[in-house]
């Protein structure tokens, strides 16, 4: 049993901002990965809940007609994987949430709660800011819609206003047009573990593959919150597809990233992986796109 | 005689388990219950002042809130040990129900009992403790030093034993010209069992006295502490065990029965129960020892062994549970292993402010291993040898026995074992194909041989009791009181008694669980004794009840008792093979007769002063990807001689699992702690990385039988020995793909990030 | 201290077949009402914040750890556990019987919670390769038997299920 004072379960997303409004300090559960297990530690002991669990309208990937893709906050992390429109224009997404936890953490877990706890390990994380991801969130005056850089304000908060739930992650066309990409989560082990470092890298190669249009990297666990390295991005851009290439990208993520020491792993390790890994993703997303190195 | 012993027949408790009907404490436990939740210090060191329980006694559904000023002042030792009436050889009795005097983060200061769950967490949370905090020590050699923080005041130094052995002449003949020296420090770390049951409990009172149900390897020997802890008389408690979820040694010790059963009577003798959550199980349960090795060798160019020197200091952690026991076998080891003239080996047990630790399937072995058969390869590289020709050169030879245990090896195990394991790994081919490679990626292959012994004669008493009791139907049950914790004991046992007594093994019923009120007297599961142990009572007791079952056949039959036989079921006139009855018309005819009727039962304590020696070895292949840092086991065979297999495919699936936890101790395992404060970090199954599904290869198992002439049934240890040598196997396998000799386990990234830096394999 | 009400709330769901409700205190986690109010054993308390795997059940036909799941989110819900596997005689289902042949199970823990993975697995009607398998199978953990066995088991019933040849190591 867990040790909460009270359990509002909306019935709609504007029942559930009618409850935000009225319960303020209550806290909002979508699958309860993250949330009953920090009831249980006893950080959250004693709260009120918001369920939004029930929300099945928030659930599914769907494509809106300027081409923009719209993935429900609610979709499970096993269910984004499975979505063919996932599949079709942004796989590494996919391949990303396939690597959360374990087969039953991701069928519980949501893409929402993973943006929403505001953890910079989480495994959609730096892919979503790799595209450019939009966070749709739905209020008391209706619907706002934020860059995911922005979204982030700290470690573990989020830029979630009174009143207001997360309902919607969008993908913009231009995001995803010709855009390949790879992710490699660095972990202790194959599965149930969380990131020592998540690194999301996708191009845009030109016609004739030879020549890099467009390069994104972001990491996850290279500082407080998801980030871009915008420098290495910009070297890669319009320059010529070669191995070189995807060393100095690669050198260059350390000018923006900025990881910390803590136990889980130490600063100059957590670079180190960094480099190598904004090589390989970055070699693997040209092989994707059909360059060759 | 055998029909059964030798076959890979199901586990008598297959069905239960698979349809999730066999009940586990939790499962017997009442719903009514009051539930204990422990309040833990949040210190590594200190006195507790004072505990305001003022809020927790207000909280709703709070029963009883008690705490460190509360419990009898009595000192109880927790060992799951045989009790010994010498109080020389008794284990060091130094914990309370609940501490003052708190030696590690997560020791008990109070314990609030309440309705549900829910108030009982709350009641937690709302204690006040007030203590006076102490300078802590989490370093095994740092707590040795001279102003460290002292733990026990009957220790001082810290040091809870240190033994020695000496031979020869060490320094003398170190000094031969000519000899390479071979030093290395080798750190295991702290880890923990990771059974999926936590440890949990349930007590009450009846007829005036305490009962509990606990997942516990060791219900006899709970049972003794309980009733020393208690200070009450130990015929006033009843221990029962039900089937348990694993236990790897952490349940071979009295964890937190006694403290449940006193809640009990601080409540009227009401159900009370107290499950350990998987935070606690990490930190306020067991622990292995964390083992720091010292090993200088000097060799002669063509590998002989001159003269060793050995060192090891185990960190026993808050208090003593198994102590000494463990390094000391590990130091035991380390002469037999590789026979050199000239020894000078010391071992200390050493207190400091971590969990405590106990027995850990091994007790002291996969710690020794990793050191010793580390520094074997190492040896190997300096003087440019083979690392199996370095073995075969000073292995144990055929034919020697120790002087203490009396044990030989009586067969060419060590030979035999690691031609079968370089023949499934295909180790020849492989160490020739992955020398010199360059490159970011490559690949190794390395091996480790182990030493162990099985059970714990001569140190301890070995004793094992069984009853059987015939049916009228001639099927029968059989109790010990030796435990099924998973292993498959019950299985082994029942195939025993089956063969032993003469009947098909579908009429055999092994009472799996144990109430110490009903259950002949046995220790429990540990120092992969069982088999072996169990075996002497089987056939005694057997022999026993044939015996009187003839007896009665020759009343029944008026043939004499020298011309009848019991064979699978029936009673057999030897001279001319007929059947003269079946074993059930005898039993229903024994019982309901008129003129003289018969019980027909038997019961016997086999003592047993013996052991034997159980080896092999582990064979690795890695991919180590020295950018990221990374080592992927490709493949890994285990090689056992256990001696006659009772139930091979039961054997086989023990030696996959002890190999899945010695990957994780070569490679991913340890529970960490903050040095500035002594608290855990990772206590939890998600930052704790024990194996799982993906991170294995195929794990092979394969076996030597060579019939150990002690044991009726030819078998001896297999419990633990899986667990000794893969780690050390795997980390010589790195050493040959990447030329880095690792120092320490388990052998992570951050470990490799670290060593290939300084090798120049990575630059930044 | 101020006294908590109790907040209780009816939940029906269809438990292995059967339409059932109950009221339930919203505190409770699915595994403490199929426990406690349904007496199923097999649904496992191994860690409660959903990092071991003992207390899946199939809900809705997928793997969820019950232990993070609350009571009333069952509502409406098509619930499984290992009790529901289990023919009208005591007959045992194809996989479960797979664990008891292949010697998949010790000390029985894990087992339920990984049979009712594989059943998830077996019913998608798919052929896996091992490292596939290992993945789908990679959300519980077990400390008895490497899952060597465990991985021996469930293949055997896909091959068997799909009327195939089980390939040969």
């Amino acid at each position: 049993m867990y040790d909460m004072k009270a359990l509002y379960q909306a019935k709609d997303v504007a029942d559930a901002v009618a409850l935000r409004l009225a319960h303020p300090e209550a806290h909002i559960i979508a699958g309860g990965s993250d949330v009953l297990v920090q009831m249980r530690e006893g950080k959250r002991a004693g709260v009120e809940l918001i369920s939004i669990q029930g929300l099945d309208e928030l659930r599914g990937v769907s494509l809106e007609e300027d081409g923009t893709l719209r993935i429900g906050s609610l979709t499970s992390f096993s269910h984004i994987t499975r979505d063919p429109l996932i599949q079709k224009y942004i796989n590494v997404l996919g391949e990303a949430v396939d690597q959360v936890g374990g087969p039953q953490i991701r069928n519980i877990g949501t893409i929402g709660g993973n943006t929403c706890n505001g953890v910079t390990s989480a495994d959609s994380a730096s892919t979503l800011h790799a595209w450019d991801a939009v966070v749709e969130l739905t209020g008391p005056d209706g619907v706002r819609c934020q860059p995911i850089s922005e979204f982030y304000i700290r470690a573990g908060k989020v830029d979630i206003r009174e009143g207001e739930i997360q309902t919607a992650i969008l993908i913009q066309k231009d995001s995803y047009l010709d855009t390949f990409g790879h992710y490699i989560k660095y972990a202790m082990r194959n599965a149930m573990d969380i990131a020592t470092l998540g690194t999301s890298v996708n191009v845009r190669l030109s016609a004739d593959k030879k020549t890099v249009e467009r390069a994104r990297v972001a990491f996850g666990v290279a500082g407080p919150v998801p980030l871009r390295a915008r420098t290495a991005e910009a070297l890669a851009a319009g320059k010529p597809v070669t191995m070189e290439l995807a060393e100095a990208f690669a050198q260059a993520v350390k000018e923006d990233i900025n990881p910390r020491d803590s136990w889980r792993a130490a600063k100059d390790f957590r670079m180190h992986i960094a480099v190598e890994s904004a090589k390989r993703a970055f070699i693997e997303s040209v092989k994707l796109a059909g360059g060759a190195l | 005689m055998s029909n059964s012993v030798g076959k890979s027949v199901t586990r008598v408790d297959a069905y239960d388990k698979a349809t999730g009907r066999a009940k586990y404490t939790d499962d017997l436990c009442d719903r009514s219950a009051l539930v204990a939740r422990i309040c833990h210090s949040t210190i590594a060191h200190g006195v507790v002042k004072a505990i305001d329980t003022t809020e927790a006694e207000s909280i709703p559904g709070v029963v009883r809130v008690l705490t460190c000023f509360d419990v009898p002042d009595i000192p109880f030792p927790t060992a799951g040990h045989p009790w010994s009436t010498d109080p020389h050889h008794q284990d060091v009795a130094d914990r309370l129900l609940l501490n003052r005097h708190v030696r590690y983060y997560g020791d008990e200061v109070a314990v609030v009992i309440a309705e549900d769950e829910v108030a009982a967490a709350q009641g937690v949370r709302a204690l006040k403790v007030e203590y006076d905090e102490l300078p802590f020590v989490l370093d095994v050699q740092k707590a040795m030093e001279q102003d460290a923080p002292q733990l026990h005041e009957e220790y001082p130094g810290n040091v809870l034993a240190h033994t020695d052995i000496r031979k020869g002449d060490y320094e003398t003949a170190r000094q031969e010209p000519g000899l390479i020296k071979v030093e290395g420090w080798y750190d295991t770390p702290t880890v923990q069992h990771c059974h999926i049951e936590n440890h949990g409990c349930f007590a009450y009172e009846e007829a005036g006295r305490i009962v509990v149900v606990t997942s516990t390897q060791i219900p006899h020997i709970v049972r003794r502490v309980v009733g020393q802890a208690l200070g009450i008389p130990w015929g006033k408690v009843r221990i029962i065990k039900p089937y348990i979820g694993g236990g790897f040694g952490n349940k071979q010790d009295a964890l937190y029965e006694p403290l449940c059963a006193w809640c009990s009577t601080q409540v009227g003798g009401r159900l009370v129960k107290l499950e350990c959550s998987r935070e606690e199980t990490f930190v306020s349960n067991r622990v292995r020892h964390a083992i720091r090795t010292h090993i200088i060798s000097y060799v002669r160019p063509d590998g002989t062994l001159v003269a060793r020197k050995f060192e090891a200091f185990s960190n026993q952690g808050a208090y003593a549970s198994h102590g000494h026991g463990i390094v000391a076998k590990g130091m035991g080891a380390f002469p037999q292993l590789y026979p050199c003239d000239n020894l000078e080996c010391d071992a200390w047990t050493v207190f400091t402010n971590r969990p405590s630790a106990g027995a850990m399937r091994g007790y002291g072995i996969p710690q020794a291993m990793f050191a010793g058969e580390s520094h074997i390869d190492d040896i190997c590289r300096a003087i440019g040898m083979e690392p199996l020709e370095f073995r075969r050169k000073n292995l144990m030879p055929v034919g020697y026995v120790d002087g203490f245990s009396k044990n030989e090896l009586y067969s060419d195990t060590f030979n035999q074992c690691m031609e079968k394991g370089m023949a499934a790994i295909g180790y020849e081919q492989k160490l020739r194909e992955y020398q010199n490679q360059t490159g970011p990626v490559r690949r190794g292959v390395g091996m480790a041989v182990f030493w162990y012994n099985t059970a714990v004669w001569p140190i301890s008493l070995e004793s094992s009791s069984c009853r059987m009791v015939l049916n009228q139907d001639g099927s029968l049950q059989f109790q010990t009181g030796e435990t099924e914790i998973g292993q498959g004991c019950d299985t082994a046992y029942s195939q025993m008694v089956a063969d032993a007594v003469g009947v098909p093994l579908k009429d055999v019923h092994v009472v799996s669980s144990q109430d110490t009120d009903v259950t002949p007297f046995g220790t429990g599961a540990y120092a992969s004794r069982q088999t072996y142990i169990g075996g002497f009572s089987i056939v005694q007791t057997a022999a026993a009840l044939r015996e009187r079952i003839l007896n009665i056949a020759h009343e029944q039959t008026r043939m004499p008792v020298s011309n009848l036989d019991l064979v699978d079921g029936q009673i057999v006139r030897k001279s001319d093979g007929r059947v003269l009855k079946s074993l059930g018309d005898l039993a229903t005819e024994s019982l309901y007769s008129m003129e003289h009727s018969q019980h027909i039962t038997a019961e016997t304590t086999a003592q047993i002063k013996t052991n034997a020696y159980s080896f092999g070895c582990s064979f690795a292949e890695v991919e180590v990807d020295i950018p990221m840092c990374k080592v992927k086991l490709l493949d890994i065979v285990n090689v056992h001689d256990c001696g006659t297999l009772i139930n091979p495919a039961l054997a086989e699936a023990q030696v996959h699992g002890g190999m899945s936890m010695a990957i994780g101790y070569g490679l991913s395992e340890e529970l960490k702690f903050d040095e500035k404060t002594g608290k855990p970090l990772n206590n939890n199954l998600l930052d704790y990385k024990l194996s799982t599904f993906m991170d294995h290869p195929t794990l092979q198992a394969a076996f030597v039988e060579n019939a150990e002439p002690t044991s009726p049934y030819g078998t001896k240890a297999l419990g633990e020995p899986p667990a000794c040598s893969p780690a050390p196997a795997i980390r010589n396998a790195i050493l040959q793909a990447t030329g880095v000799a690792i120092d320490c386990c388990p052998i992570t990234p951050h470990v490799l990030y670290r060593r290939f830096k300084e090798a120049g394999l990575i630059q930044d | 201290m101020e006294k908590h009400v109790i907040q209780y709330q009816t939940v029906h769901f269809n438990l292995n077949g059967k339409d059932v409700e109950r009221t339930v205190d919203v505190r409770a986690s699915l595994t403490d009402t199929l426990r406690n109010d349904f007496r199923m054993t097999s649904v496992k308390k191994g860690c409660e914040v959903g990092e071991c795997g003992a207390c899946n059940v199939l809900i809705d036909g997928e793997a969820f750890n019950s232990c993070i799941y609350l009571a009333v989110w069952a509502e409406g819900k098509r619930i499984r556990t290992l009790e529901g596997l289990l023919g009208p005689n005591g007959e045992l289902s194809d996989i479960q019987q797979a664990f008891v042949d292949e010697a998949a199970i010790q000390c029985g823990f894990c087992t339920p919670g990984f049979i009712l993975t594989a059943v998830e697995i077996l019913e998608s009607g798919k052929e896996y390769t091992d490292d596939e398998l290992r993945k789908l199978l990679s959300g519980h953990l077990c400390r008895c038997t490497g899952y060597e066995n465990i991985l021996r088991a469930v293949k055997k019933t896909m091959y068997k299920r799909l009327g195939k040849e089980m390939p040969q190591a």
